[in-house]
């Protein structure tokens, strides 16, 4: 498996007066894999994801992305690798209608108007927005939005697509969906995902789970690894998710829980195991 | 704002809706201009003849012009009036002061108020018929010989097209934040002219900071998606001229060598 993108000791400050947002992160993602990005508000992920993208240009450090390194020439290049979908929808829609919009990244590569029309239908049709084609934005509603907003990244065929929060906004079943979608779409073709979420059930469907807290990677592992964190995670600003939750109430009423880490097969299995002892 | 017509699009599929916003452009502009010619009654007659076979081309609701005349009443009878009573001339029907009623003011008077039925009927008609971001492709493609003389044509026609989308946009914001401010007491509906124009900084001071963060987070969205200003683009959308739009064509021209002929010189 081939190295997508590595961090190589950045540092990144807005201001230099104030703390580093970015302290000498080093990382690397392979290609084809799920990454989500978790922490507490201000710790530096979606700088984090404006860094690899080259929106934003490290004090030090380098940034290689499927095998460049980051740098003035090469820039357009490697952001047509990289696919970006940011949090607020509203003020990311270019278009003055849905397909126009989903039309805008293929316009600046200079597509064939043939090849456009095919693409967009194709990217529209993925979210579930085709119908809405003609649609302003204004008369969305924030899923339709972010739907129509993945659609343009997705119209791209990038080989990485990073989500700055990118289903903040679905109810829970659209969320749902798109992520399936996602899912599928990586499957197909290989596609690197990297997710920054405050959402615990995107974060475990990951294949990986990287903590960041005040511009340091606090945890880089397994979401399992990631939830055995246990109450400890309320201070990173996420949610145990459910099933978590779940044995925290156990324990708290006096039932002893292994020490390994179980999901939701492992404790129905446990506590069937601990019935029938009885 | 919703008994505002002007600049509003009114969805349909009708002759007048399908032709290329392009010569709905030209040939409304042509025809305003054209206007300015007719000086007997039967240029105009062939005028509003010209302007009613467009009207119901359309398929519009009449109702629908008459609430764009709405507006312009005031300023229509105004200018009439001023026509009627201080047109000099033959014959003299009445006279007070510096008051006339002469045959000529009368005559003048009609014209005005045709001229100005014709002008804001057929500006109407363009406007309901073509949606604003048609009309802003269409600005583009009639401006493109501008480019030869360096004229940034691609960028105007995109800060026009993000202007369009972001109208109702911030509308939407401007309400919102009208409705917060309302919620904490600020009172915009009275007060002396002074005060209602201090309680307008609560609403404009956000709404800038907004705009300035939303162009921020534009800006990157765009970059982020390969927009670099000077690239060479290819468009998603095209303009094409049909048949419909040659009927146009001819039809306009032959209105204009009528139009002359009838017109007294």
């Amino acid at each position: 498996m081939s190295l997508m993108i590595q961090l190589d000791h950045v540092k990144f400050t807005y201001d230099s007066a104030k703390p580093l947002i970015l302290k000498d992160l080093s990382l690397s993602i392979n290609e084809g894999e799920w990454v989500a990005i978790v922490g507490p508000n201000g710790s530096g992920k979606s700088t984090l994801a404006k860094v690899i993208d080259g929106l934003l240009t490290p004090l030090s450090g380098s940034v290689t992305i499927d095998g460049n390194s980051l740098t003035e020439e090469n820039i357009w290049e490697i952001r047509s690798k990289v696919g970006i979908v940011f949090q607020n929808p509203d003020n990311q829609f270019v278009g003055t209608t849905v397909e126009d919009d989903v039309a805008f990244g293929l316009e600046n590569q200079a597509f064939e108007r043939s090849l456009m029309q095919e693409r967009v239908e194709k990217a529209l049709k993925w979210v579930n927005m085709w119908d809405f084609r003609h649609h302003e934005p204004a008369r969305l509603s924030g899923g339709q939005k972010q739907r129509v907003a993945l659609a343009g990244v997705m119209a791209l065929a990038p080989k990485v697509i990073i989500l700055d929060e990118a289903t903040s906004m679905l109810d829970p079943l659209g969320r749902r969906e798109v992520l399936e979608t996602l899912r599928q779409l990586k499957a197909e073709k290989d596609l690197t995902v990297l997710s920054i979420t405050h959402d615990i059930d995107e974060a475990a469907l990951a294949d990986r789970t990287i903590l960041l807290k005040d511009g340091e990677i606090i945890f880089d592992g397994q979401p399992e690894g990631l939830f055995s964190l246990g109450s400890k995670l309320e201070e990173y600003g996420l949610d145990l998710p459910y099933i978590d939750q779940l044995k925290v109430a156990l324990v708290k009423r006096g039932i002893d829980l292994p020490e390994s880490y179980l999901d939701q097969e492992g404790l129905v299995e446990y506590l069937w195991k601990l019935h029938s002892r009885k | 704002m919703n008994q505002f017509i002007f600049g509003r699009y009114i969805k349909g599929n009708s002759f007048v809706h399908q032709l290329d916003p392009r010569t709905k452009l030209l040939t409304s502009f042509f025809f305003i201009y054209l206007v300015f010619f007719a000086n007997s009654l039967a240029s105009y007659g062939l005028s509003l003849a010209f302007l009613a076979l467009s009207l119901i081309l359309s398929k519009i609701p009449v109702g629908f012009f008459l609430k764009g005349l709405k507006p312009m009443i005031w300023l229509i009878a105004f200018t009439v009036l001023l026509q009627l009573f201080f047109t000099g001339g033959e014959p003299v029907y009445w006279q007070w002061a510096f008051l006339k009623l002469t045959g000529d003011g009368i005559r003048q008077a009609v014209f005005i108020f045709f001229r100005f039925l014709l002008i804001i009927l057929m500006s109407t008609l363009m406007t309901l018929t073509t949606p604003p971001l048609l009309l802003a492709d269409a600005l583009e493609s009639l401006m493109k010989p501008l480019k030869k003389i360096k004229v940034p044509v691609h960028d105007i026609a995109l800060m026009l097209s993000i202007a369009l989308r972001f109208v109702p946009t911030l509308m939407d914001e401007t309400q919102k934040i009208m409705n917060a401010q309302k919620s904490r007491g600020v009172d915009f509906d009275e007060g002396t002219m002074f005060k209602r124009i201090k309680a307008i900084i609560p609403i404009l001071v956000p709404l800038f900071v907004s705009a300035f963060n939303r162009a921020d987070d534009l800006a990157i969205a765009m970059e982020a998606r390969g927009y670099n200003g000077d690239q060479e683009r290819t468009k998603y959308r095209k303009l094409s001229y049909q048949r419909r739009d040659v009927m146009v064509l001819v039809a306009i021209i032959a209105f204009t060598l009528a139009l002359f002929g009838l017109r007294t010189w």
